[in-house]
């Protein structure tokens, strides 16, 4: 940098006039205004706004300056840097908005392309609904009992009060463990884990039972030797066939919408009285009876689903347990799962519960419950 | 129990218009399973009526038949102008004069089949003579049907043949054995149509009385036991068409008609009735017990041996009738039958339950049997069949009679009025409990609050006071009882087993794997192809002693064999990428069998009791399995098809412990089915509890179950792994100070599991160590062979303050020197 100039020469300080100034100004917004790039920018900023750009340089010309001369040169430089940073910036910002407009518009993508992170999973059908039939009771205060599947003849049978070479044992074509006298078999129903809540838990008990039973049945579209069922014990003082009434109608209106049920008197050794329970059908609301017209499939046009079966705790059953049936009174119901999603959900063959196949499971991902 | 509407007519004053579906309805409300409603005879319409053939020739055709041309005389509505009709027909058992059934055109018989004037060998034939099997009537096929009775021609067909009906397909439950028979049914019918009822059973039994057929009752299984004797039957005279029609209908086949007539009898009354042929018989019936070896041939011509549970009606000769269940051989009617013996006994329901179990014999007799028959019809049923045997096949009744033993005793029992209202939660007066019971046929004593009820002969299921309060609620009807929703106490909600394997099947679907239900049926052929060794305890397995299949005859030990056939089933129908999971129980028989007790029920089991059966039962573990086969993800836009590799496997366990809370680690494992170099034994972190495995297949598995090589596959213990499970954990304690991260490159053997280094790193590194993670692996040239790089990047941070580069390279140094002391590693430096 030049030192003060004390013998100045007026020629020397020409770039410091208004005129000139002003020139540089013009040159270096010009110049801004025609560079398009970043890089341009750049070059155009190191011409007319860094260090050894005009207007830099005049500045350094201000000390030279008689002092009288120096005020209103500083003044004037000054505004021009300030206005020539201004022009740089605004450049600046404009050309990145360019730039950030162009790199958004060249990395577009198509969002409609498959997007698979992983492959789709998806619980068992059946295992959906017995949870959500499971959580029904569960809100209501119940809990969800369990037991083994290989089970005693004492629990399946004889404590149900199903008696020894009764006709009643054979209506449930039973499988037994070897041999077959050793007392053990695959239970044909949820009932013997009833049982094993009224052993191990303390009075009132409310229960379901959800779980896998077996028969010795038909495997064909519409049985399964396999299959799933929920059952519910409520033992409590004071129970009858109308809290029976109002449970089973609380559950299907859980499950099924607006629905109510009907019973209709039926023969269960561990239940007396004894019913089985009809949904009434919650797609056409009986409206599809005698009109052929308009058939419903889900009820094949009666208004009426076969559910479950149900009833009064037989006082024998209690009896076997050591549950005084003076004292205490239940209700005891139960239905298949699998039949459950036949009507509930459509499905037409019970096969395809058991066969693994994955586009069954996968069909209800996310609306089984 | 098939019961045609008209036959119930017969003892239920049924309003006229009463369809089928009206009558299933009313019976479905009273409580009785309705199957179906069946139009029999329905499908045969339009003009059938009786004919004469008046003439016929007979006229060998080009094709070996010989056809009638016959002249039919069909009533002068349908007649022509020449007073017949001609028809053709390829049958040949019938004669001028004969009365036969023709269809004429415009009728259409079961399958659809028109009938319409059509030229046929030569002839126009204006209708057709029919066969019974022809009308739906049965298999008789041998001829057209030739009508013996003195009848018009031109008469109804529909009429003469009893061809419409409607009949009820009812399920019967065991309890209501009663409805065995069309008394029942029409007893039942008349209650719901609140109707009258005539019962075909109208005569009470007299005393004991032996001037009939010797008999002598020697067990208290066989308490009473009625003989009537008909002489001079003829036995050539056929069954009546109505009576043959209503055993067809009911589902019985026509035989003979003395053996029509005690069918018909048993339908009509519940009493099994078995008919002797009296020359047959040889000295007095005696009814026993078998003794040990003693044979009996049965009228199906099996050879049976007996038994000494089984109770037998013998004579001098020995069996001759399995009691209850099916008659012998040696005294059965036949052709010549003149002098019939007609039993009509009540035998105690569980002894022959129990031998129709035994001998895999369940017949009309024995399913009436075991339900319990009405004592007190047995005499009755014997003279209707008797009074049938002199009408329709021209017998005599022998007077004398026998009747042995007495009904057997009826228990009362006592209910106080209010129960019904009780336990159905409806108000029921107590007049109303009285009138509803005696309608039913209880005798009713009211003594104050208390009934004392004795129930009618055929209702031996009226036993428990709550017997009784079913039949008040099923005669209003339950639709009548109010509904209430009782109050559970508070709940605990899922229990924490409940909570965490629906974590785990949601977390586990969640990752990407669908859930399959397998039948858990097995074969030991399955564990071979498994390579599952003898001393394995899988191989400790269950078997069904009446399996659904001789080829899967035992309960599964490990889910795999369901996974794979589900795999192979999938990819046969070109579901290819699979990542299936089950979760379910597997069986493990104990190695010493014992038998589950069974302790009466009369009271709670003793604790001993109980502790007796659950040891009894064998062990059932909760598995969690999955397959992978095919890809993880099949090629897409911009990403490589990912295959199925172990870490598949690898990854469901670790996403399932990962659900209820826990960590795994992984050890080198040699363990069947899977691949010995590529299987990893499951460790639950911090302990050494061992829940299962996970990697590739055995190639020799997959192709064994024809499955895609490279099959990979996972199964662990969830009951081990939920148990392991914390109840609770505590939220991490956040260090807002900065991280300081070192990068280590440790030379190993290459045998060395990664898993041990970043055990000792995690070990050396101390608590100042917040992550660990392997972030290459290297083999190559540069380190040397039998050699790996694993290179770790290692994150270390301070609850309390900014570490310097000084407490992280002790650290890190502390850390590679574990390393090394546990696993030889050399810090790599270049």
């Amino acid at each position: 940098m030049s030192g003060p100039n004390k013998s100045y020469d007026p020629v020397q300080v020409t770039p410091l006039n208004a005129e000139s100034v002003e020139a540089m100004v013009a040159d270096a917004l010009d110049a801004f205004a025609a560079a398009t790039s970043v890089a341009e920018l750049k070059q155009a900023r190191a011409a007319h706004a860094a260090d050894r750009s005009p207007v830099a340089l005049a500045n350094r010309e201000i000390g030279a300056l008689p002092p009288q001369a120096r005020k209103d040169a500083g003044a004037r430089i000054g505004q021009a840097r300030a206005r020539i940073n201004q022009a740089l910036n605004d450049r600046e910002a404009e050309i990145s908005a360019d730039e950030l407009a162009r790199v958004l518009v060249e990395e577009r993508v198509d969002v409609t392309l498959p997007v698979e992170l992983a492959p789709v999973g998806a619980v068992h059908p059946i295992t959906a609904l017995m949870d959500k039939m499971s959580d029904v009771f569960v809100g209501m205060g119940w809990e969800v009992a369990e037991g083994p599947e290989l089970e005693s003849e004492w629990l399946n049978f004889d404590a149900l009060n199903f008696i020894p070479d009764h006709p009643a044992r054979t209506m449930q074509d039973t499988l037994f463990a070897d041999p077959a006298d050793g007392g053990i078999v695959l239970r044909t129903h949820t009932s013997p884990v009833q049982i094993r809540s009224l052993l191990d838990r303390e009075l009132p008990v409310y229960v379901v039972c959800p779980g896998k039973v077996y028969r010795a049945d038909e495997f064909d579209a519409t049985h399964l030797p396999v299959f799933h069922q929920i059952e519910g014990l409520c033992v409590d003082k004071g129970i009858n066939m109308g809290h029976l009434r109002g449970t089973l109608d609380a559950f299907a209106r859980a499950m099924f919408g607006d629905v109510r049920t009907r019973m209709r008197p039926n023969y269960f050794p561990f239940t007396e009285p004894s019913a089985e329970v009809d949904l009434e059908c919650f797609v056409c609301h009986g409206a599809s009876v005698g009109d052929p017209a308009n058939p419903c499939r889900t009820c094949n046009s009666e208004g009426w689903i076969e559910w479950g079966g149900c009833g009064i705790v037989n006082p024998r059953v209690l009896q076997a347990v050591g549950i005084d049936p003076d004292v205490y009174s239940g209700f005891a119901f139960g239905m298949g799962v699998d039949r459950a999603l036949m009507s509930r959900n459509n499905n037409a063959d019970l096969r395809d519960t058991v066969e693994g196949d994955v586009r069954f499971s996968r069909s209800l991902v996310g609306t089984a419950r | 129990m098939r019961a045609p509407l008209s036959w119930l007519r017969d003892y239920a004053a049924l309003p006229g218009d009463l369809t089928g579906h009206d009558l299933g309805q009313a019976l479905i409300r009273a409580g009785l399973e309705v199957e179906t409603v069946e139009s029999a005879g329905a499908d045969v319409t339009g003009p059938l009526v009786v004919g004469r053939v008046l003439e016929f020739a007979e006229e060998p055709q080009k094709n070996g038949k010989t056809i009638r041309w016959c002249r039919v005389d069909v009533g002068p509505e349908h007649n022509d102008t020449s007073g017949s009709r001609g028809i053709v027909c390829g049958a040949s058992n019938f004669s001028v004069d004969d009365l036969v059934v023709v269809a004429l055109p415009g009728a259409v018989l079961p399958g659809g089949f028109a009938i319409a004037a059509r030229k046929t060998y030569g002839h126009v034939s204006d209708g057709m003579i029919c066969s019974a099997k022809e009308l739906g009537l049965g298999d008789d096929h041998a001829g057209i049907m030739v009508l013996s009775d003195d009848l018009a021609p031109g008469a109804s067909g529909y009429d003469v043949l009893h061809l419409r009906d409607e009949v009820l397909d009812i399920a019967v439950t065991p309890d209501r054995g009663y409805c065995w028979s069309m008394r029942g049914l029409a007893r039942e019918s008349a209650q719901a149509l609140g109707v009258t009822f005539a019962d075909p059973v109208d005569r009470p039994v007299p005393a004991a009385s032996t001037a009939g057929y010797p008999v002598s009752l020697e067990s208290d299984a066989g308490p009473l036991f009625v003989t009537v004797t008909v002489t001079g039957i003829d036995p050539g005279r056929p069954s009546p068409r109505w009576m043959q029609r209503r055993l067809q209908l009911a589902g019985m086949r026509p035989i003979s008609l003395a053996v029509d007539i005690t069918n018909y009898v048993m339908l009509e009354t519940g009493q099994p009735i078995h008919a002797y042929d009296a020359d047959r018989l040889s000295g007095p019936i005696v009814v026993r017990k078998a003794q040990p070896g003693e044979k009996i041939v049965t009228l199906d011509g099996v050879t049976r041996e007996c038994d000494p549970d089984d109770l037998l009606i013998t004579d001098d000769s020995g069996p001759i009738g399995l009691a209850g269940v099916m008659g012998g051989a040696s005294t059965e009617l036949s052709a010549d039958t003149t002098t019939v013996v007609i039993e009509a006994a009540y035998f105690d329901p569980l002894t022959i339950a129990r031998t129709s179990r035994r001998h895999k014999l369940s017949t009309e007799a024995s399913k009436r049997f075991e339900r319990g028959v009405d004592p007190a019809a047995g005499y009755a049923a014997a003279h209707r069949v008797a009074d049938l045997l002199v009408e329709l096949a021209g017998g005599t009744v022998v007077p004398d009679e026998t009747i042995c033993g007495a009904m057997p005793t009826i228990p009362t029992q006592q209910i106080d009025t209010e129960l019904p209202s009780r336990v159905l939660g409806l108000p029921v007066p107590a007049d109303q409990v009285v009138d509803l019971l005696e309608a039913i046929g209880v005798q009713v004593t009211r003594e104050g609050d208390e009934l004392r009820l004795l129930p009618p002969t055929w209702r031996p299921d009226l036993r428990d006071p709550y017997d009784y309060v079913e039949e008040v609620g099923r005669l209003i009807g339950l639709e009548n009882i109010p509904t209430v929703v009782p109050k559970a106490p508070p709940g605990r909600g899922l229990t924490k087993s409940q909570r965490l394997r629906r974590a785990v099947n949601y977390a586990v679907a969640g990752a990407g794997f669908v859930e399959v239900i397998s039948f858990p049926f097995a074969a030991e052929s399955e564990l071979d192809r498994l390579g599952i060794p003898a001393d394995d305890p899988r191989r400790q397995l269950v078997r069904l002693a009446n399996p659904l299949s001789e080829t899967s005859p035992y309960l599964r030990t490990t889910l795999l064999p369901g996974l794979l056939a589900a795999v192979a089933r999938n990819t046969s129908r070109s579901n290819d990428d699979l990542a299936l999971f089950e979760s379910g129980l597997v069986f493990l028989g104990n190695r010493e069998w014992r038998p589950a007790p069974r302790p009466g029920v009369s009271q709670r089991p003793s604790e001993e009791e109980l502790a007796a059966i659950n040891a009894a039962l064998p062990r059932q573990p909760r598995m969690l399995g999955a397959v992978l086969s095919g890809h993880w993800l099949p090629a897409r836009a911009f990403a490589p098809a990912q295959p199925v590799t172990w870490q598949h496997a690898v990854a469901l366990v670790e996403v399932a412990a990962r659900a209820v809370g826990l960590s795994v680690v992984r050890r080198p494992a040699q363990q069947a089915p899977w691949h010995p170099g590529r299987c990893a034994e499951i460790v639950i972190a911090g302990t050494d509890t061992v829940i299962g495995y996970a990697g590739e297949l055995h190639p020799s598995v997959c192709k064994a179950f024809g499955v895609p090589a490279r099959t990979s596959a996972a199964e662990i213990n969830l009951d081990l792994l939920i148990e392991a499970a914390p109840d609770r954990g505590d939220v991490a304690d956040i260090s807002t100070f900065p991280v300081a991260k070192e990068d280590v490159a440790l030379i190993v053997d290459s045998d060395v599991a990664a898993e041990d280094v970043r055990q000792a790193l995690v070990r050396g590194a101390g608590p100042l160590l917040e992550s660990v993670r392997l972030f290459d692996v290297y083999v190559g040239e540069q380190i040397g062979e039998g050699k790996k790089s694993l290179a770790y990047a290692l994150r270390f941070r301070a609850p309390d303050r900014t570490l310097t580069d000084a407490d992280a390279g002790d650290a890190r140094d502390a850390a590679v020197a574990a390393a090394a002391e546990a696993t030889g590693a050399v810090q790599r430096t270049e």
